[in-house]
């Protein structure tokens, strides 16, 4: 996102808060990719029940296997959160919209 | 081997070592010197007492029951700091701004100041967070119980323990969390000893952690291998929990008091979020790390009946890992305490300001500002009674719950009552329409719902019969409190969750959109809903000195520069500060407000020094404060107009009556002097012929009869004087009494012609226009006619025409008739026109004759039948005007 040979200033700083916006675009929709990724588990096989017939044959998932994908998920949700809080590290005070829900 | 002797010698070690801390960073804190406690680190790691010693125990315990879902303890919270931008910002924006103390704070000045909402959200955390205080009591308990059962020389008794943990957690709390009354309630040195037990739970966690898994598995892939093959080995978890737990633990997160305290409260730049948005989920995650390996190790290591609850203990004891072990104590240790010291902080503020403060005003009458200088007293010690109190709860419950729960479920059941604040605080946050009707109906349908299905069950029979349980309320099936609504299968906690907080928030919604908010709610609203439209932006800590030029300038500009500046230079020096600016302590704003209230009002003053030194904007309540004040004196400065105009016209009209009677006085002294003369010219005439009478010897009978004439003469001519004055003083009193009758004014004309002519020396010719008379009166006759004949008489003596002649005219006007009498002498020269009416006025060369009494007679006896008798200039001659009323029913026509 460079200013492209010194363009007007008018268009730099427009394109400035463009990106803010969509930047503030995807913080809001950070914590909703968040549920997506910690519901997923939710869509994996669990083990057939006792006494269930052996039409389930489903391989459960392995628990290590879990491990993995929730801490990798979990890193991934962090970085991302650092990301955004590092490129809005220089915002001033009210530079953001004028109140969630806006923009 | 790890004797119980030494285990607490460590404990107390570590204890003072808090201490220090906390001790350090207060001092550092008074003195302004405190940059590198207020850095997102610190701020971070303070929002590490969510990891309490549930977790650090509990978690593998949890693990090794349920495997994975442990984690949604940490999944929701990580979610909620994900989201911080359009949420948690929000919040602590909003706790700045509006200097809230705690999450009822919050919600009761959301919803316009309302106490009621603040006593419910405060009681409903007691109730919530007391279990939890118990489980840190009991987990602190079992750990020592571990410790004395691997050392049988030592004499342990758990119930002193409990005891003696509590009151020193007590003290710990009372000691930094109530030893100043901030404005802003921070308390550098709690959370600055917070943080530092942060990171020795989290290392004793990570140091267990890694000896399990490099110590014992023998690495990594080994590890797994092993988690594969335990009892947990496979992805098995309650999809209804899963999404439950993960939602009450990210609900909890933000409205647990103690983490509102340490986010929002005690949270000292805004910008601090942006850091702890990433590193506190890194944190959780980092503690979650080698939960699972702890657990499954522990599993395969001890015999089946041992507490899963404390492997993180006893896994290296058995290994004879005394260090180890005793390193994983404190961080249990840590995490318990710093919890409870928080908690309890957080509780004691909510309790003293919501409900104790409360009723002692009341009980003292409401003396309001008057009382300042006690009431900081008051404060503190009802904090430190409260926390003393609730610590006190905690242990009860303990000793009433036997400690016999596992872990995680008391933990849950805590979250899931705190949770019950949220749709009151998320709606209030982000829906101006939200009322303090539907806040309160939502939190009690919460709470009652949360209590009947989950906390009461729990607590065992004793609370709630077993027959409620298994058949229902009142014997309805479909009041049971795992079944609600025949709603059956559930896990209770995923179906208390979801009624509660359901019904919850429809009862929030529903009344909200059904009841009108108060002025003072929805001013309240509009300014949190959009408080990134009305307050300033993440301001660091302002300098201390700019703060005090500030209320020097300002102190100038309302006392004057001499009286400001010596006021500052006293403090300075009793403060013992060189230079002329003083340190803004509490104390000196305190009485720098009381100076300033003197010339602006209390709640201006207030408001004026808030916003300097409180960095906060002005409240509503602040405002409506001076507004009121502002009325109040209004009101008084036009009561003082209206007074003052009361008066002044109080002064004209005694100015006015005193005129009045001065001319009276003079008037009646010129009647006096009037009378008296007009009195003695006769009296004087007849003394000195009745002398001759009676001295002259000789007199002439024809003499005689002269004088006698005289003196007869001149004793009628008093008599008619004396009648004349008696008659005007009857008619001018109003005393005179009016004979009204019906009559026609040709009559009354035709009498009084016959009467003031009779016996008349010169001829005076009469015109009248009969056809003109026949008019129809209402009046006193005898009184109109008095009128008449006088008019009549005086045309006769006085008019001076050869032949002389009276014009009688009458025409109608409207209700009143009018009548001239207009004779063809000279009549009245003009500079006597405007005095003929008054009193002893006789025109000059007048023959002797009237006493100047008869005009003024006519002029108050038409007065008295509302009419009136003027002269008219430029007719000719003398000419008066009679005007008087119709019979009313002749005017009716």
């Amino acid at each position: 996102m460079t200013d492209p040979g010194g363009g007007a200033g008018a268009a730099f700083l427009e394109r400035q808060s463009y990106r803010r916006r969509r930047l503030m675009d995807a913080a809001r929709l950070l914590p909703l990719f968040g549920v997506l990724l910690f519901a997923l588990p939710l869509l994996w096989t669990t083990p057939a029940p006792e006494g269930a017939g052996p039409e389930s044959t489903g391989q459960a998932m392995a628990m290590s296997d879990a491990i993995l994908y929730i801490f990798v998920a979990w890193s991934g949700l962090i970085v991302l959160v650092a990301l955004f809080g590092y490129s809005t590290r220089h915002w001033g005070a009210n530079d953001g919209p004028r109140g969630p829900g806006r923009g | 081997m790890a004797s119980l002797n030494l285990l607490v010698l460590v404990c107390l070690a570590y204890v003072v070592l808090l201490f220090a801390v906390a001790f350090m960073a207060d001092r550092l804190a008074a003195r302004g010197r405190s940059t590198w406690l207020r850095t997102p680190l610190v701020y971070t790691l303070s929002l590490s007492i969510y990891c309490t010693a549930w977790t650090f125990y509990g978690a593998v315990g949890y693990a090794a029951r349920s495997g994975l879902e442990f984690i949604t303890i940490y999944l929701g919270p990580t979610l909620v700091m994900v989201g911080w931008w359009w949420g948690l910002r929000k919040l602590v924006r909003i706790g700045r701004s509006q200097r809230v103390t705690s999450v009822a704070d919050l919600i009761s000045s959301r919803y316009g100041k309302s106490n009621t909402l603040a006593i419910c959200v405060t009681l409903l955390a007691v109730i919530g967070v007391t279990p939890y205080i118990a489980l840190q009591l009991q987990s602190i308990t079992l750990s020592f119980t571990i410790f004395s059962d691997a050392d049988p020389t030592a004499a342990f008794a758990e119930g002193t323990s409990v005891i003696l943990v509590a009151a020193g957690l007590a003290v710990f709390a009372i000691l930094f969390g109530t030893r100043n009354l901030d404005v802003n309630e921070r308390h550098h040195g709690v959370v600055t000893a917070v943080a530092l037990e942060a990171v020795v739970k989290l290392f004793a966690l990570l140091a267990v952690g890694v000896y399990v898994v490099w110590g014992l598995a023998g690495g990594v892939g080994p590890m797994m291998e092993r988690i594969d093959a335990s009892p947990i080995g496979t992805w098995q978890v309650h999809s209804g929990r899963w999404v439950a737990i993960t939602f009450v633990a990210a609900a909890a997160f933000v409205c647990l008091p103690r983490m509102f305290q340490v986010m929002v409260v005690e949270n000292d730049d805004e910008r601090h979020l942006r850091t702890a948005a990433w590193a506190f989920p890194l944190y959780m995650l980092l503690m979650s790390l080698f939960v699972v390996p702890i657990a499954v190790v522990g599993l395969d290591l001890m015999p089946p009946g041992e507490n899963p609850d404390l492997f993180v203990l006893t896994v290296p004891l058995s290994q004879g890992r005394e260090g180890l072990a005793m390193l994983s104590f404190l961080g249990g240790f840590s995490s318990a305490t710093s919890m409870v010291i928080v908690a309890a902080m957080a509780l004691s503020t909510m309790v003293s300001n919501h409900i104790v403060m409360p009723i002692w005003l009341s009980a003292r009458g409401g003396g309001g500002a008057s009382v300042s200088g006690d009431v900081r007293n008051v404060v503190l010690l009802a904090r430190r009674v409260s926390i003393a109190a609730i610590l006190a709860l905690g242990y009860f419950y303990y000793r009433l719950s036997g400690g016999g729960a596992a872990l995680a479920s008391i933990g849950l059941i805590a979250f899931a009552g705190i949770a019950q604040i949220l749709p009151a605080l998320v709606g209030g946050l982000f829906w101006r329409g939200a009322t303090r009707s539907g806040a309160l109906a939502g939190l009690l349908v919460g709470f009652a719902l949360w209590a009947f299905t989950l906390l009461l069950p729990a607590l065992g029979p004793g609370l709630l019969p077993q027959s409620v349980v298994s058949e229902g309320l009142f014997g309805l099936a479909w009041l049971r409190p795992h079944a609600l609504f025949g709603i059956a299968g559930l896990d209770p906690v995923v179906h208390s969750v979801m009624w509660s907080m359901t019904l919850n928030a429809a009862a929030f919604c529903t009344v909200s959109l059904t009841s009108f908010p108060s002025p003072l709610e929805r001013l309240q609203g509009a300014q949190l809903v959009n408080v990134f439209d009305h307050s300033a932006g993440p301001r660091g800590w302002t300098g201390s000195v700019a703060q005090s030029e500030d209320l020097m300038i300002m102190s100038q500009r309302i006392l004057g520069a001499g009286q400001a500046q010596d006021l500052f230079q006293r403090e300075a020096e009793a403060q013992g500060v060189r230079g002329h600016l003083p340190e803004p302590t509490p104390a000196f704003l305190e009485m720098l407000e009381r100076e300033l209230a003197g010339s602006v009002g209390a709640a201006t003053a207030h408001a004026m020094i808030g916003q300097i030194v409180g960095g906060s904007s002005v409240s509503v309540a602040d405002l409506l404060r001076v507004a009121d004040e502002s009325a109040q004196m209004l009101e008084y400065s036009s009561q003082l107009e209206a007074k003052s105009a009361e008066l002044s016209r109080t002064a004209r009209q005694l100015r006015e009556a005193n005129d009045k009677l001065t001319h009276l006085s003079a008037q009646k002294d010129a009647f006096l002097s009037q009378v008296s003369h007009e009195l003695r010219t006769p009296m004087t005439s007849i003394r000195a012929f009745s002398e001759i009478l009676r001295d002259a010897e000789g007199l002439e009978p024809a003499e005689q009869t002269r004088c006698a004439t005289i003196i007869h003469d001149e004793a009628l001519r008093l008599t008619r004087l004396l009648n004349d004055l008696l008659d005007l003083s009857v008619l001018e009193s109003g005393q005179v009494s009016l004979n009204m009758r019906y009559g026609l004014l040709s009559e009354v004309l035709d009498h009084a012609e016959a009467a003031a002519l009779a016996g008349a020396d010169t001829p005076l010719r009469v015109i009248r226009e009969p056809a003109t008379e026949a008019v129809q009166l209402q009046s006193d006759l005898d009184r109109l006619a008095q009128v008449f004949i006088n008019l009549i008489a005086n045309a006769q003596k006085y008019c001076t025409a050869e032949r002389p002649e009276l014009r009688i005219t009458v025409q109608m006007a409207g209700d009143r008739a009018v009548i001239d009498f207009i004779d063809n002498g000279r009549g009245i020269p003009p500079e006597a026109q405007d005095t003929i009416f008054e009193k002893f006025v006789r025109l000059r060369g007048e023959k002797v004759g009237g006493a100047g009494l008869g005009l003024a007679i006519c002029r108050e006896i038409m007065q008295r039948l509302g009419g009136n008798v003027t002269y008219l200039a430029d007719r000719g001659g003398g000419a008066f005007r009679v005007v008087l009323p119709l019979a009313t029913r002749i005017a009716a026509q």
